[in-house]
């Protein structure tokens, strides 16, 4: 028998037992949490199971980050619905304000070979520090809380394997939005990618995190990163370094399939209406104005993205006819930026900055798009009506692509302006 | 019997239960009169009560939500035919007691009559006079969906070690 693929080895230490690909099994959570978009839902299907209380609250979380600060009665009536049920069950409330659910999760909560579910689909953000994280709808993850335990079907696993130096100009964005194009948003579907090769080691765990968030808009369960140093380095940082645990893949694992990605061939990519892999090399996409551009969301709202974005706005003035709007992922992230000077540059070259959290990205609120306006976005989707108008059209794009855009109105290659 | 209305592929979440009626999300039968909206208009006032939903490739790819489901079974739908389903909307649908069955939509038209054997995996097209198979659900997820869905195998079962 080959070896273990570091999805089958994370969920064997989880149902105590051996697996491999293809199998169902029962396994132990970690770490569980939702949002306010999917939270109220959550909620009361842990109230129907008649089990209103967490397993492990200590390690269990609500954020509300998805309309926040709430823009409407509605909305405000469910956040305080889900701080009374947090200030009930012991569960822990990341209140408006402090940003992203997968960002605090990185940032605070999240361990190497952890299990984690989160009632958001891109709870798979936190495969960056190699944890089997994945999203799922509010009864399962309600089932998760409730029990500390989920059922999954054990995943086949893609090995993705990307090497060379990335060229100027040149993103983790750009590498997964290359590899939807190729593969399709469904040409992952219920499998594990787990990306390696030397441009992957050479990452950090921010850039990684863009690919694990974006797992599954290939349709993928996981998007895993083999914890190294980079990951150690990571923790280290948050004050966490006791977190560190190594685990990976055995090199005789059996993998479905092999995909190599040649980094050094790459050039900027953008997602184009309406689906994440309607993807093109800039240099074919030609002139398409730009009314709104968004930089951040849970893909690409953290320190490392608002240098990039800045770097290239410093000492410049953006379009007059193109609102820019910059969200910081979470707080920490906006209390750096903002000790750094990185807000200051924003602010000076004519963009605006929101509170930590989704954003515009869900459409109800901070920049929903008018009928027939144009968005360069750094968020994970381009669906239509994702920016809460089904009239209107989302490309997405690196934050240097957002920044070049900005300065020019129209989508633009960060190359011409680096 | 009920009628099949069409759908293409990749119908996200997003066209399912649109972002812009987020506010609706804890009033589930007003959020059920937008269903499908992005994909088509005027689609909750036209189907009626044990209709289909059938679809192309990849059905109910993005967001978690799963007021995606919710709000089609609420609005009348039997079940969600497709040719694939996006991974946690397929669990969402099992989840709740929708039937989402994977099969080929290819040879069904808009406006077909249509029969459901869950116990057999047939499907007749009465409209056509033909019957499609399609492949039966994993083991664990028959044994959710035979129970009614998640909440009641939990109620039922007080655990998961069993499914
Ligand atoms: S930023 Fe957008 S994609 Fe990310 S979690 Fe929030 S709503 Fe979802």
């Amino acid at each position: 028998m080959g070896g273990k693929t570091l999805s089958e080895k994370i969920i064997e230490e989880h149902c105590g037992k051996e697996v491999s690909a293809g199998e169902v099994v029962v396994v132990n959570v970690d770490l569980s949490y939702m949002q306010d978009g999917t939270g109220p839902l959550t909620v009361l299907r842990m109230k129907e199971m008649g089990i209103e209380k967490a397993y492990n609250p200590e390690k269990t979380i609500i954020f509300l980050d998805h309309a926040s600060p709430s823009p409407r009665m509605e909305l405000s009536n469910d956040h305080r619905f889900l701080r009374d049920f947090a200030e009930k069950t012991g569960i822990i409330l990341s209140d408006v304000g402090y940003g992203i659910s997968h960002h605090n999760s990185l940032e605070s909560y999240a361990r190497p070979g952890d299990v984690i579910v989160g009632a958001d689909s891109h709870t798979c953000t936190n495969g960056a520090l190699g944890a089997f994280a994945t999203g799922m709808g509010s009864t399962d993850v309600a089932a998760a809380i409730a029990l500390g335990k989920t059922w999954m079907k054990v995943p086949e696993t893609y090995l993705v394997e990307v090497n060379g130096r990335l060229p100027k100009g040149v993103y983790s964005k750009d590498i997964i939005l290359h590899l939807i194009g190729k593969i399709t948003s469904n040409g992952a579907t219920y499998k594990a990618l787990e990306f390696t090769g030397n441009t992957i080691t050479g990452l950090s765990t921010a850039a990684r995190s863009t690919i694990a968030n974006m797992s599954v808009e290939a349709g993928a369960k996981v998007g895993l990163f083999p914890p190294d140093n980079e990951t150690k380095k990571f923790l280290k940082k948050m004050g966490r370094e006791e977190d560190f645990r190594e685990v990976g893949s055995d090199e005789d694992a059996d993998f479905e399939k092999r995909i190599e990605i040649n980094a050094e061939e790459l050039e900027p990519v953008i997602a184009c209406p309406h689906l994440v892999d309607n993807t093109k090399k800039i240099s074919e996409v030609g002139k398409v104005k730009v009314n709104e551009v968004l930089i951040g969301t849970s893909c690409n709202g953290r320190l490392e993205d608002l240098h990039i974005a800045a770097s290239i706005l410093k000492g410049k003035k953006i379009s007059k006819n193109t609102r820019v709007i910059v969200t910081p992922a979470s707080r920490m992230v906006y209390l750096e930026a903002l000790k750094d000077g990185t807000i200051e540059t924003f602010i000076e070259s004519g963009a605006l900055v929101t509170t930590p959290g989704c954003g515009a990205c869900d459409g109800v609120h901070e920049g929903i798009l008018g009928d027939g306006d144009v968005c360069l976005a750094t968020q994970p989707r381009n669906f239509k009506g994702r920016m809460g108008n089904p009239n209107s059209f989302i490309y997405l794009g690196s934050p240097a692509v957002a920044a070049a855009t900005a300065l020019a109105g129209e989508i633009s290659d960060p190359r011409e302006v680096m | 019997m009920g009628k099949a209305w069409k759908f293409g592929d990749n119908i996200s979440t997003d066209l399912i239960a649109p972002g812009r009626y987020f506010h609706l999300r804890s009033n589930l039968p007003e959020l059920a009169k937008h269903v499908l909206e992005g994909a088509r208009t005027e689609f909750a006032s036209l189907v009626r009560s044990g209709d289909f939903v059938v679809a192309g490739e990849n059905f109910g790819l993005g967001s978690s939500r799963e007021h995606a489901p919710v709000i089609i079974n609420l609005a009348g739908a039997k079940a969600v035919l497709a040719k694939s389903f996006a991974r946690i909307f397929y669990r969402n649908c099992i989840n709740i007691g929708l039937p989402a069955i994977t099969c080929n939509t290819d040879e069904i038209e808009e406006g077909d009559e249509l029969e459901l054997d869950m116990e057999q995996g047939i499907i007749t097209n009465r409209t056509k006079g033909t019957e499609l198979t399609f492949t039966p659900l994993p083991g664990v997820m028959n044994r959710i969906l035979h129970e009614g869905g998640l909440v009641a195998y939990i109620k039922n079962h007080k655990s998961l070690e069993k499914i």
